[in-house]
């Protein structure tokens, strides 16, 4: 049922990476991040995969998600394996034909920025696999608190973000509904040019503006009648704590890091 | 002790600014009301008669034109007393969906008490307990759309309830469920009063919800026309129906055999009193 | 002849997931033409999948549906044509209205439909005078109108295509009672004026009772049973064990029933009860 679709791409569970405290994991994935282009050997992305791979065996994220969040981006990863690879021309050659050639250099390249790739989406994507949206929003809207210092309304942001998700099902749920009841009338959506589409949908817009309006006036009633006023001076009853499960986060990405630097000194 | 909630010579009007020259519609009279505490009153009245907006001066939503409500002692009026008020008279409204904030129950539960600054250990306290006393505990970690209509409106009670308030507002609240999210709502209702004794209004268009309460106000343009106990309003069958409202079917029946000339009571308003009396007149015959 | 019949009908949604739901399980049905079908069942009793079927919003996963005769999905170029036979009013349709006008928005259906402008034009008004909403409120917008009216519009709409049948999915939820008892009347009239079939979905047995020529009631994505009100409520018992709530009247006669009064008839309605009772009394 549409009603089931679930928003983002959190995967529950019950694991010590679920269990991080998420400004940490966000913390941590930039440093994940800088990881990756601090390594400038294939060596050193290798300790970035072997990092990656550690962090998914102990999230128990099952491995099809990994493939599932590579779908997207396989397009971008064929052009940068391409690009590097005919576009290369200095190193030992490997392969001539024509105006096509193909240097050491060039696979060893394209074989580098592509794992680089891969690593960097697979290693983020974990982050939201493991955190759910609501989390994520009230983890972002702690680490950029000190904003409010410099006036960007960074709680009116966040309880955006929280709406937003809320209300996604239920809208898509309306919309359904609309489309269907204008089906019953007749209305044509599925043939015809884009045009024509285009404006087959306006009998679905209109309602679904209407409604949105309607509910977000109830909305901000009900948030009124809860005592809603703004940021200031509320309190969070799930209150983001550092554990144990972090420092030992923490400390795990800092010997990978380290490892990176040796290997890149090293080699 | 005066009364909880006090209405005096209330009068509230809607302007509609978009008309030019702004259009005023006078929706409440000169309401007297006086609503005393641990109370089950109900409020009666068709579409349009101004029983919601009536509710929505009993928490300084709608603040009055002239008169004046005070509630707990507290003057709508005052704009100090605002976050007091809304602390002691809760609302629920129709819409279950367009009345929950959060992406998880808990997280909604917890909303009014975030925005009054309750201490964390206490808000986990006090969520935990409203949802157990709406009996939606074991769903508090839910998606709040994958709940039935019945589950969402007992969310948005509990949502209510853990601001501890003396007092529920309840804007039809059934309105949009089906048979069982209404039996389950009046049952929570109804516990809230009788256990824990919060003060309950309830609007509603269905008669025999209002024939759970210990009292009933009807409404009709702007006005209170009947302010009396359930049996008393529902045995005026034809004034309530000239209003644009009804009564329960066992009232219609009795009020039926009276008219034709049996002796029974018009003030039948449960199932239990229509079977007692027409097992009397049947013996009697 | 049935306007509407099914054969071994299935619905399952999420096929494959974990989310899998069979919500219409191999039901056979016939509505005969000119009925007034109420339909009752809980939440999730596969009563509005079900429905959604009747015109092609829905495909079966397997079984067929044949409206007037002819099998829906057999041609799907013929598909749009006879969902124009179906018309179906969803619950709190006035969320539907989207046209600049009152006018307009009736028209929408007709003119989909690639009616002529006298016919199209025929037709708003007729259907506009038949749920009551006078001339002047045609040329103005629906987002004015109030609850009501705006509830009259979105069902003319429906009703201005003609359809053989007519769906209304409870039309009367959030109404007052004088709400309620309007919009049941002006359905009712026009079952009478048009002799339509219709399929009235509502929570409300006391509405299904006093309007309906038969009732058909779902459980666990099945037919319970398709039968006339006086059958339906004979078996009471079981409808109320199935969580649906019987009319009050039915309720205070069973009980009379159980206490020993010998009443031979199933009391659904309030008159009805009323004219037994006095005849009872007038006799002894």
């Amino acid at each position: 049922m549409i009603k089931d679709i679930t928003i983002g791409q959190f995967f529950p569970g019950k694991s010590p990476v679920h269990r991080m405290d998420p400004r940490v994991k966000i913390v941590l994935t930039m440093v994940f991040i800088i990881m990756l282009f601090v390594a400038d050997k294939i060596w050193g992305l290798l300790i970035g995969i072997a990092f990656t791979v550690f962090a998914y065996a102990i999230s128990r994220i099952p491995g099809k998600m990994i493939l599932k969040c590579l779908k997207p981006i396989v397009p971008i990863i064929i052009f940068t394996a391409v690009l590097n690879l005919f576009f290369i021309r200095t190193g030992k050659k490997l392969f001539e034909a024509g105006f096509i050639l193909i240097t050491d250099d060039g696979v060893n390249t394209a074989v580098f920025m592509v794992v680089r790739i891969i690593c960097l989406i697979v290693g983020t994507s974990l982050l939201t696999y493991t955190t759910s949206p609501i989390d994520l929003t009230d983890a972002i809207e702690r680490l950029l608190s000190p904003l409010k210092l410099i006036k960007v309304p960074v709680h009116e942001l966040a309880m955006m973000m929280t709406i937003a998700l809320r209300f996604i099902p239920t809208l898509i749920e309306e919309t359904d509904k609309i489309m269907s009841a204008q089906k019953a009338r007749g209305a044509d959506m599925e043939t015809g040019s884009i045009v024509k589409r285009a404006r087959a949908l306006v009998p679905v817009l209109i309602p679904l503006f209407v409604s949105s309006f309607r509910r977000a006036e109830e909305l901000a009633l009900a948030m009124e009648c809860r005592c809603y006023h703004g940021g200031e001076g509320r309190t969070r009853m799930k209150q983001l704590k550092v554990s144990c499960v972090d420092f030992v986060a923490v400390a795990v990405t800092v010997v990978f890091f380290a490892g990176i630097i040796v290997i890149n000194h090293l080699v | 002790m005066s009364d909880f909630i006090q209405a005096k010579n209330l009068k509230f009007s809607y302007i509609n600014e978009i008309e030019e020259p702004p259009v005023r519609t006078e929706v409440l009279k000169d309401i007297n009301l006086e609503i005393h505490k641990g109370e089950f009153v109900a409020v009666l009245g068709h579409n349009g008669s101004g029983k919601s907006t009536l509710a929505k001066c009993f928490n300084a939503i709608n603040i009055p034109e002239s008169g004046t409500v005070t509630v707990n002692g507290l003057d709508t009026k005052d704009e100090d007393n605002l976050l007091e008020i809304r602390k002691t008279a809760g609302m629920v409204f129709q819409n279950p969906d367009n009345q929950i904030v959060a992406t998880i129950v808990e997280e909604d539960v917890a909303f009014a008490l975030e925005n009054m600054g309750v201490e964390p250990n206490e808000i986990r306290k006090r969520v935990d307990e409203a949802l157990k006393t709406v009996g939606m505990y074991e769903y508090r970690e839910h998606a709040p759309h994958k709940l039935s209509g019945g589950q969402k409106q007992r969310v948005a009670i509990a949502g209510v309830i853990a601001m501890q308030p003396e007092c529920i507002l309840l804007d039809e609240p059934t309105a949009m469920l089906d048979p069982k999210g209404r039996a389950e709502v009046m049952k929570t209702i109804k516990q809230l009063n009788r256990e824990h004794g919060v003060t309950i209004v309830l609007i509603t268009h269905y008669m025999e919800e209002a024939a759970q309460a210990d009292r009933i106000v009807v409404i009709d343009s702007g006005d209170i026309v009947m302010d009396n106990v359930p049996k008393k309003v529902f045995s005026q069958v034809s004034t309530l129906k000239n209003l644009g409202l009804d009564v329960p079917q066992v009232t219609q029946l009795a009020y039926g055999l009276k008219k034709a000339g049996y002796d029974i009571s018009t003030e039948i308003i449960t199932e239990d009193e229509c079977v007692e009396a027409l097992e009397r007149i049947l013996a009697d015959a | 002849m049935a306007v509407i019949k099914t054969e071994n009908l299935s619905y399952v949604y999420g096929e494959g997931t974990p989310f899998r739901k069979i919500a219409v399980d191999n039901v056979n049905i016939e509505i005969e033409e000119g009925e007034f079908v109420g339909v009752i069942g809980h939440t999730g009793s596969g009563k509005s999948t079900l429905i959604q079927h009747f015109n092609g919003l829905l495909r079966p996963t397997s079984g067929k549906v044949f409206v007037d005769g002819e099998e829906l999905w057999k041609d799907k170029s013929k598909l749009r044509a006879l969902r124009f036979k179906v018309g179906l009013v969803f619950q709190y349709p006035e969320y539907q209205l989207f046209e600049e006008t009152v006018y307009k928005d009736i028209a929408f259906g007709p003119t989909n439909m690639g009616l002529s402008r006298d016919e199209i034009d025929r037709r708003v008004r007729e259907t506009a005078r038949m749920v009551g909403l006078s001339p002047s409120l045609l040329e103005k917008s629906p987002f004015d109108l109030s609850g009501g009216q705006k509830r009259r519009v979105a069902i003319a709409g429906v009703m201005a295509m003609e359809p053989k049948v007519l769906i209304l999915d409870e039309p009367a939820s959030g109404l007052d009672p004088k709400g309620r008892e309007q919009i049941l009347g002006l359905i009712r009239d026009y079952h009478k004026t048009t002799r339509n079939t219709i399929l009235l979905i509502s929570h409300s047995m006391e509405d299904v009772a006093k309007h309906s020529s038969k009732i058909l009631v779902m459980n666990n994505a099945q037919v319970f049973c398709y039968d006339t009100p006086q059958r339906v409520f004979h078996r009471a018992n079981e409808l109320e064990q199935m969580g649906l709530a019987v009319p009050q009247i039915t309720r205070v006669f069973n009980r009379l029933k159980a206490r020993g009064i010998s009443i031979d008839e199933d009391v659904y309605t309030v008159d009805f009860g009323r004219k037994l009772l006095l005849e009872r009394l007038k006799k002894e």
